[in-house]
């Protein structure tokens, strides 16, 4: 059988899958940078904000993910291996029932969503999770 | 054959109180005798409550051969620890005697030898048997199967997973869970589960689109037996889009969810539950982790990597019990609950040795129906083989080296990748193939061979990737699996490294060349996950080669050199 433009499309999806993961440059600097202004470089805590995420992606283009943080008044998301690392600030007023979201965001590879709180005191709290993009395989 | 009078004791009991617990138990109970049936089975009822597990059957209807491992690796934590043990060092470990027929069921080394004295292993008659046995002890015992059940053999290809559905049926499972059962496609799945006498667990199987839980798998049930509630929770196989094709289940996300998981332990602790066991299909070292983060599992019945460990491993105040697959075991899981709380427990791994079990007659014939429009078709001889013929193993096994070479030559290809499933019974030295045998190590959905180019560095991306679905340190990261399985090409691993450093020296085997990352190789391979794949089945292909050859040969595959263990 010879090459046949279906699999060349097949070939060029999984080619795509390739420089996404393997072009993930340090994004990660941006992410810290945007955090430095954020708290103003104040210590932040762990512990207190809840950041729930797929140990592994099953689609890139759209990753689940939520946060909740009982207490504060604002959580801002991060995807440090995006070229646009800020993903969303939710504000949370004296109304809001929780100061919880979930939303989905785009992933270009392997990389840590990073989530950080702001607490009614002032103070910061961060909460990082590990997710993986993967070309896919073969399970057992 | 030898005679069922011939057969060592092979009765793997462990018990212990919790927090008692330690290797080699169950050995010192072992008396050196001849082995019966009722020696398979003799137990001493224990507690309140018995659980019957068996997981990853894999459309094995019949009795089969069966080789387990002789390389299975851990890394991070579980270097060193089981499942993985093999060969003599799982012996020595458990205390089982060389050439014994706990030798022949758990572990490998002799393999062909001692198959040709004990015999073949499996067969739902003989589970049937096994499990009527432990209901006239324990009537109202649960059994529970951990899914791969309605997949891998050629009537269940044929009949869309409605063989292994009918026999399932008739053993009357009190609940399941999944994996490939999802590769029949979701309209397929969902037809037969809104039919499906028992429960279908997936505390793990949400809506894709929302994100929320699906009413047609519920979460848990709650079962009273012997004056206590139990719940069952259903842990599908989490990286299902991922590992298998997603694009045929698109409905359906699954994950770990472990947050979701401690939130329903707390749900039916809520509700009553005395003792929570969770019906997984993770694999052994995910079930591991998530014991030692989601508080409150009693038990784990672990499914997916296909071990066969013959005492529970505790991690914290949690058992985990691994009854391996293809139909190769039952587990026999009894539990003293009182005062709320899972004071003991008794297990035992039931080797079904398909000469020492007597078929249960019902059952027989139920199967016998489910073959008998497929018989001749299936039972039809393609070829012979001198070599063992087995899958099992981290790199390569000699069925998949038959495999890729009959991709390399069918297809005219430089280097072939075969998908490191650990699925698929064995065939002894001297054994006809049949056209049965080769579904059993090919039958899928998704089984067409592509053929197509990919540069040096993309197959060093794929092999990568792969690596790191199984070396990652981290257990939640891991697909289970076992590396893809590659032909015409070489080249080295270093497990202990992070991903994109694991792989080097890639070569190609023909000329002895290095892999040139900027050169293209042409490529066959099959299991694509990806939709619209084309190609002739791979059965087909696999079928050719060996009509071709008449006698199969397998030399040994010296092509992966492994370092870093």
């Amino acid at each position: 059988m010879t090459l046949t433009r279906r699999n060349l499309l097949i070939l060029g999806a999984g080619t795509y899958a390739f420089t996404t993961l393997a072009g993930v440059p340090a994004f990660a600097n941006l992410t810290d940078d945007a955090i430095a202004s954020l708290t103003g470089g104040a210590e932040m805590g762990e512990g207190a904000i809840t950041l729930t995420a797929p140990e592994i992606a099953e689609n890139g283009n759209t990753v689940p993910v939520s946060v909740d943080a009982p207490g504060a008044v604002e959580i801002t998301l991060y995807a440090d291996g995006n070229p646009v690392p800020s993903v969303a600030t939710f504000r949370f007023g004296p109304l809001s029932a929780s100061s919880s979201a979930s939303t989905r965001i785009r992933l270009a590879g392997t990389q840590n969503v990073v989530a950080i709180a702001k607490m009614e005191d002032g103070s910061f709290q961060i909460a990082k999770a590990n997710v993986k993009v993967t070309i896919g395989g073969c399970g057992g | 054959m030898i005679s069922r009078r011939d057969f060592l004791q092979v009765g793997m009991a462990a018990s212990a109180i919790l927090g008692g617990s330690g290797f080699g138990n169950w050995s010192r109970l072992a008396a050196q005798q001849a082995l019966s049936q009722d020696q398979l089975l003799e137990f001493e009822t224990f507690g309140n409550v018995s659980l019957i597990h068996i997981t990853d059957i894999h459309g094995q209807l019949k009795p089969i051969y069966f080789r387990e491992p002789s390389i299975n690796i851990g890394v991070g934590g579980n270097t060193g620890a089981v499942p993985h043990v093999t060969g003599a060092a799982f012996r020595a470990l458990y205390g089982i005697e060389d050439g014994s027929p706990s030798h022949y069921a758990l572990s490998s080394g002799d393999f062909a030898a001692l198959a040709r004295g004990y015999g073949r292993v499996g067969g739902l008659d003989r589970v049937a048997t096994v499990i009527k046995a432990i209901r006239a002890d324990r009537p109202d015992a649960i059994l529970l199967d951990g899914g791969d059940t309605w997949h891998g053999s050629y009537t269940c290809w044929k009949t869309a997973g409605q063989d292994m559905v009918n026999v399932m049926n008739a053993l009357e499972p009190d609940a399941m869970t999944f994996h490939w059962e999802f590769t029949l496609g979701s309209d397929r799945v969902n037809e037969i589960v809104e039919n499906l006498p028992f429960a279908a667990l997936g505390q793990n199987i949400f809506d894709a689109e929302w994100d929320e839980p699906v009413d047609l798998f519920p979460p848990y049930k709650m079962f009273d037996r012997g004056g206590s509630r139990i719940a069952v929770i259903g842990q599908a196989f989490p990286y299902m889009p991922i590992a298998n094709p997603g694009w045929m289940f698109p409905e359906y996300a699954f994950g770990i969810r472990d947050e979701n998981m401690a939130a329903m332990v707390e749900e039916v602790r809520a509700k009553g539950a005395d003792c929570v066991v969770v019906l997984s299909h993770n694999g052994f070292d995910v079930d591991k982790k998530m014991a030692s983060v989601v508080p409150g599992i009693d038990v784990i019945l672990s499914g997916h990597t296909h071990d066969a460990l013959p005492e529970p491993v505790v991690v914290g105040e949690t058992i985990i019990i691994a009854s391996g697959s293809n139909g190769k075991f039952v587990s026999r899981v009894d539990l003293d609950i009182r005062d709320g709380r899972m004071m003991g427990y008794r297990t035992k791994l039931i080797p079904i040795f398909s000469d020492v079990i007597a078929p249960d007659p019902e059952m027989t014939a139920l199967i016998d129906a489910q073959r008998a429009p497929y018989l001749t078709e299936m039972r039809e001889v393609i070829g012979r083989t001198d070599s063992l013929l087995y899958r099992r193993g981290n790199f390569n096994g000699t069925w998949d080296d038959l495999i890729c070479d009959a991709l390399l030559s069918e297809r005219d290809a430089e280097i072939a990748l075969s998908p490191g499933v650990r699925w698929g019974p064995s065939l002894i030295p001297g054994q006809d193939i049949t056209r049965e045998d080769i579904f059993g190590v090919t039958s899928m959905s998704y089984g067409k061979a592509y053929r197509t180019e990919m540069t040096g560095e993309f197959l060093k991306v794929v092999l990568e990737d792969v690596a790191d679905n199984i070396f990652n340190a981290d257990p939640y990261y891991q697909q289970g699996g076992d590396m893809v399985r590659t032909g015409g090409l070489g080249y080295r691993i270093d497990v202990s490294k992070p991903q994109g450093e694991r792989i080097s020296n890639m070569t190609l085997l023909k000329t002895g060349a290095r892999i040139d990352p900027a050169h293209s190789y042409v490529v066959a391979g099959w299991a694509s996950v990806n939709e619209g794949t084309e190609g002739p089945q791979i059965w087909d292909v696999v079928e050719r080669h060996i009509a071709r050859l008449g006698t199969v040969t397998v030399d040994d595959n010296n092509s992966v050199e492994v370092v870093g263990t």
